[in-house]
């Protein structure tokens, strides 16, 4: 009788352990969705800003015809790519496209100068930076998430249930970084190292 | 960083039983000095911090910003803070905070809230006119740490509760005084056991009533320092970049303005302490009873990292 009474207690513990590991492995894993949603949104957010800021430097500099092109067909790739990594590449592409239009802007004093292409510059700044932080938290829940997936004895719960292994948002070194747009921050800083 | 959290809130339901077993205790001083019998002090002394905490919880925000004349800013109004606060507000993976700006010329900022779906995140003008974005990026995530830790909701109640308690000992130590130390004390003349225990007690009613203004202190100031240290680690992992807060530190050390709106009330809730007067040697007295680690240690801190 006691080793019934033993062999049902084991069984009720292993159950409610495999109801927590399977709880927290849908927690990491919103987590890792609602860090990418937030990504998404800034993109969007970036997307939206492109046509604006070339409207605006067209304005005063109509002649840059190729860096428009570049720009606006940069953008379309973005917004048609799919996966984490094809994504990745694609933004750096807007985001170099972007920091020509920038420094072309330079030559122009009556742009620089100019209230809206100021607003825009801010805007695009704060996006780049929500772009990163986006990236750093999103990175750092996929971390967690994939440590939990692949270390034991969690594993087993996460092979059983199909919980997948995401893939990291990594933009490469040479393009990291927002573009450098505010004069205040002249020191090149990177604001994220995933 | 959750298990971080986790911590600060046991630490939190702590400092709160011990707020209220102070006030409860101040109470019962005040109870069998004045009112010849403690249970009735207890009794109306939790009941009161009982009603503190639990409005303080809800409407503390509100008063701390608007005992500091904090007016919300809209985006339109401050595109580069709005920018800062939401994407650190991203990066710790929390609702965006409220933001505002208090008129003041001396650089500082403090976070307020109850969690971090009500937070607010207020910065003085100076603090806006004087730091490039990587330095306001430092300050903000300094701040965006306090709000995810949920140290937010301990400043602002603690301090609430205890403040209470101090404001009630020094209303009937003044009184005391004022009616010549005879207001209702029991007539306990009659000598014996009775009379002694009566005595005792009245000296540590007394005793108490002294020490519950720096008691009180105390626990306000236990609750603050320690946390700084933190929220500056924190904040740092968050940008990662530590300059930006070295730069905004030293920029905050070498600011020439005091602040005009110095409170105690408020004092722990802000980024640097605001009753520092510019360019002041910090003397041991006055690290015992600052809200706030000297600037200095918390930038050699920094450049540890």
């Amino acid at each position: 009788m006691l080793a019934v009474w033993i062999v049902v207690g084991v069984v009720v513990l292993l159950g409610l352990w495999a109801v927590y590991a399977y709880n927290r492995l849908v927690t990491y894993r919103n987590r890792a969705e609602e860090g990418w949603s937030q990504i998404d949104v800034q993109l969007r957010r970036r997307y939206d800003l492109i046509p604006n800021l070339v409207e605006t430097v067209k304005g005063y500099a109509a002649h840059e015809r190729e860096l428009f092109e570049e720009v606006a067909q940069a953008r379309s790739a973005a917004i048609g790519a799919t996966g984490a990594a094809e994504q990745a590449s694609a933004e750096n592409a807007i985001t170099s496209g972007l920091r020509k239009l920038l420094a072309v802007a330079e030559n122009y004093p009556d742009l620089k100068a100019s209230e809206n292409f100021l607003a825009l510059q801010e805007e695009l700044t704060g996006t780049e930076s929500k772009i990163a932080y986006a990236r750093q938290y999103y990175n750092e829940q996929v971390r967690l998430l994939n440590t939990r997936i692949q270390s034991f004895p969690s594993s087993a719960i996460a092979g059983a249930f199909h919980f997948e292994r995401r893939e990291f948002f990594d933009i490469e070194d040479a393009a990291r970084g927002p573009v450098q747009v505010d004069l205040g921050r002249g020191d090149g800083r990177t604001p994220t190292g995933s | 960083m959750h298990e971080q959290i986790a911590a600060n809130k046991r630490k939190t339901v702590l400092l709160f039983v011990l707020a209220i077993a102070f006030t409860g205790l101040v109470g019962f001083a005040i109870g069998f000095l004045f009112f010849n019998g403690g249970v009735a002090g207890v009794v109306i002394a939790v009941a009161l911090a009982a009603i503190l905490s639990i409005s303080s919880y809800f409407a503390g925000d509100r008063l701390v910003l608007a005992s500091t004349r904090a007016r919300e800013v809209t985006p339109q109004e401050e595109p580069r803070l709005h920018n800062v606060v939401e994407g650190l507000a991203i990066a710790a993976g929390i609702p965006k905070p409220r933001v505002y700006v208090v008129p003041e010329q001396a650089p500082n900022a403090f976070a307020t809230g109850r969690n971090p779906e009500h937070s607010s995140v207020a910065v003085t003008q100076g603090l806006l006119d004087i730091m490039n974005r990587v330095e306001l990026e430092g300050v903000i995530g300094h701040e965006m740490s306090h709000v995810l830790d949920r140290d937010i909701l301990i400043g602002t109640v603690v301090a609430t509760v205890v403040g209470a308690a101090v404001l009630m000992s020094e209303f009937f130590m003044r009184s005391w005084f004022w009616s010549g130390g005879r207001m209702g004390r029991r007539d306990g003349g009659g000598g014996g056991d009775a009379g002694l225990v009566a005595l005792v007690l009245f000296a540590v009613g007394i005793v108490l009533l002294i020490i519950a203004p720096i008691a009180g202190q105390l626990i306000k100031l236990s609750v603050s320092r320690n946390r700084e240290y933190l929220a500056d680690a924190q904040g740092v992992l968050l940008t990662r970049y530590p300059p930006g807060l070295i730069a905004a530190l030293e920029k905050i050390r070498d600011a020439p303005h005091a602040m005009r709106a110095a409170n105690n009330a408020t004092a722990h809730l802000w980024l640097d302490q605001p009753s520092r007067v510019p360019g002041d040697e910090t003397s041991t007295m006055e690290k015992l009873f600052s809200t706030h680690p000297p600037i200095q240690d918390r930038i050699d801190r920094l450049r540890e990292m």
